[in-house]
């Protein structure tokens, strides 16, 4: 395991999610086994064919004063909680401005802010609109108003891959402060998007569980009976320093993050490629980025969403390039799919499994598939080795992107 | 009938504090929207809709950049 390159590591971790309002509670509720899926009860839910979703445990609106939440998006707001418990966890006191970055983006954007907002043009005009509705539905708001939060001049960046941003943003952070531009970067997802026409839309592509009658059993990766993904919501951020700038503050590394590989199936906008080529050249390119064998990594948070057509291969492809020995999980199962805020989230449990030397489980797979020849955590956490391991996020997105961030442990 | 200034302050500081967090007590006659209540331009747009609603007075876009003090906006909603 060694790189001439900058090292880069994590020191601090932020998180809201469907199971939790922090990374503790979220962290403990995921050891736990937990669904964070519920049946929604809002008027609309009668109009689309989905009855559930993994809402946000702890509503952003409750933390966060009321004057900041009405001018942000939610996916801006969970963004922001987020981001604040990662910078108050890393504990940095003094940086230099012009070499602090941000890079957090979402798939969607501020969605339903665009959609209500178009409601009121409508009913009321255009001098009802909020002069906030731009900065509310741009993609790159969450980012922009983290980057005043902190005082980022070093660049403040929104990546968008659908549901693989949150872990290209990690990503692209890693390469900011190998290459210079920058000392500490905070990166990660967010996303918002539980409304009807989302639903609509993605059931329209029949890519939504519609287990309404057992919602919390719906998101079931790698389960014969699996029907779709569930939507989530809620963000997870990271702060990322170059290792020689944490050690000389005395901060607390949680994780090394060693390395991304980024490729593109090139096959369909929405399907994933059948052989899994894309995925093995994304997760090849993360161990030679991070200077890794595939027998030093131990565990993979795979994307593995509980739709028919990508768990499989997935698993054919992390056997084909790390192995068949790391254990793997599918935190989805748990979570649902926070689209642009999967990456971030999965990426906050990747640290921790490393950091804890826990592999959180996998829940609801009564009924294994077919194909599957890798050690699955399925059912409760297991224990990771000692020594010096590596482990690996995994996460694709409509358009065919492909991401594995590498981390290993300090 | 007419609100007395005493009613449209109030209804202002509760716009304000809404708005920007600012306790409703700070807003008084005399303060600057920018130089004392530090609210930015497009808070003041956002102030200027809801005093619509709550004054039934609308604030064209040219009278709101002259309207500096808490005292010129309820001046101009007393007409």
């Amino acid at each position: 395991m060694s790189t001439d390159q900058v090292r880069v590591v994590v020191t601090g971790l932020g998180a809201t999610t469907p199971l939790g309002g922090d990374v503790a509670s979220t962290w403990s509720a995921l050891l736990a086994g937990r669904s964070g899926v519920r049946t929604l009860t809002e008027d609309w839910v009668d109009s689309v064919p989905v009855k559930f979703a993994a809402v946000a445990a702890v509503d952003p609106t409750e933390v966060l004063p009321r004057p900041e939440a009405r001018r942000l998006d939610r996916a801006e707001q969970l963004a922001l909680v987020a981001a604040r418990e990662a910078w108050a966890h890393a504990g940095i006191e003094k940086v230099d401005p012009e070499r602090l970055g941000v890079v957090v983006g979402s798939g969607i954007g501020g969605i339903t802010t665009i959609l209500s907002a178009y409601d009121t043009f409508k009913e009321k005009g255009w001098q009802r609109l909020s002069p906030y509705t731009v900065p509310m539905l741009m993609p790159n708001g969450p980012a922009g108003w983290i980057g005043i939060e902190i005082g980022a001049r070093a660049g403040v960046h929104a990546t968008v891959s659908a549901c693989a941003t949150g872990a290209e943003s990690i990503g692209y952070a890693i390469e900011m402060i190998r290459s210079g531009r920058a000392d500490v970067v905070v990166a990660g997802g967010t996303e918002a998007a539980i409304h009807p026409l989302n639903i609509g839309s993605f059931a329209a592509m029949r890519a939504m569980s519609t287990r309404n009658d057992d919602p919390q059993r719906a998101s079931r990766p790698w389960d014969r009976g699996r029907d779709g993904f569930v939507l989530g919501e809620g963000a997870g951020i990271v702060v990322l320093e170059s290792e020689e700038h944490a050690r000389a503050r005395g901060a607390t590394i949680y994780a090394v993050a060693a390395g991304v590989g980024y490729s593109a199936d090139a096959h369909h906008i929405a399907q994933p490629e059948p052989t899994g080529a894309g995925v093995m050249l994304a997760m090849r390119r993360a161990l030679d980025n991070a200077g890794l064998n595939g027998e030093d990594v131990k565990h993979v948070n795979a994307h593995a969403t509980s739709t028919p057509a990508g768990d499989v291969v997935e698993t054919v492809a992390i056997k084909e390039v790390i192995g068949g020995h790391p254990l793997v999980t599918a935190t989805k199962s748990m979570t649902g799919h926070l689209l642009g805020g999967a990456g971030g989230i999965e990426s906050v449990f990747t640290v921790l499994a490393l950091h804890e030397r826990t592999a959180p489980g996998t829940i609801n797979v009564d009924d294994l598939d077919d194909g599957i020849e890798v050690d699955l955590v399925l059912g409760a956490p297991r224990e990771l080795p000692g020594g010096r391991i590596a482990a690996i996020n995994n996460s694709f997105g409509f358009g065919g992107h492909d991401v594995a961030v590498a981390f290993t442990t300090v | 009938m007419a609100m007395t200034e005493q009613e449209i302050l109030a209804g202002i500081g509760k716009i304000i504090n809404e708005i920007t967090g600012i306790p409703a007590a700070e807003v008084t006659p005399e303060k600057s929207f920018v130089d004392d209540l530090d609210i930015d331009s497009l808070s003041m747009v956002e102030i200027a809709v809801a005093a619509q609603d709550e004054f039934g007075v609308e604030i064209p876009d040219d009278q709101l950049k002259n309207l500096k003090t808490v005292k010129d906006v309820i001046a101009f909603i007393q007409g």
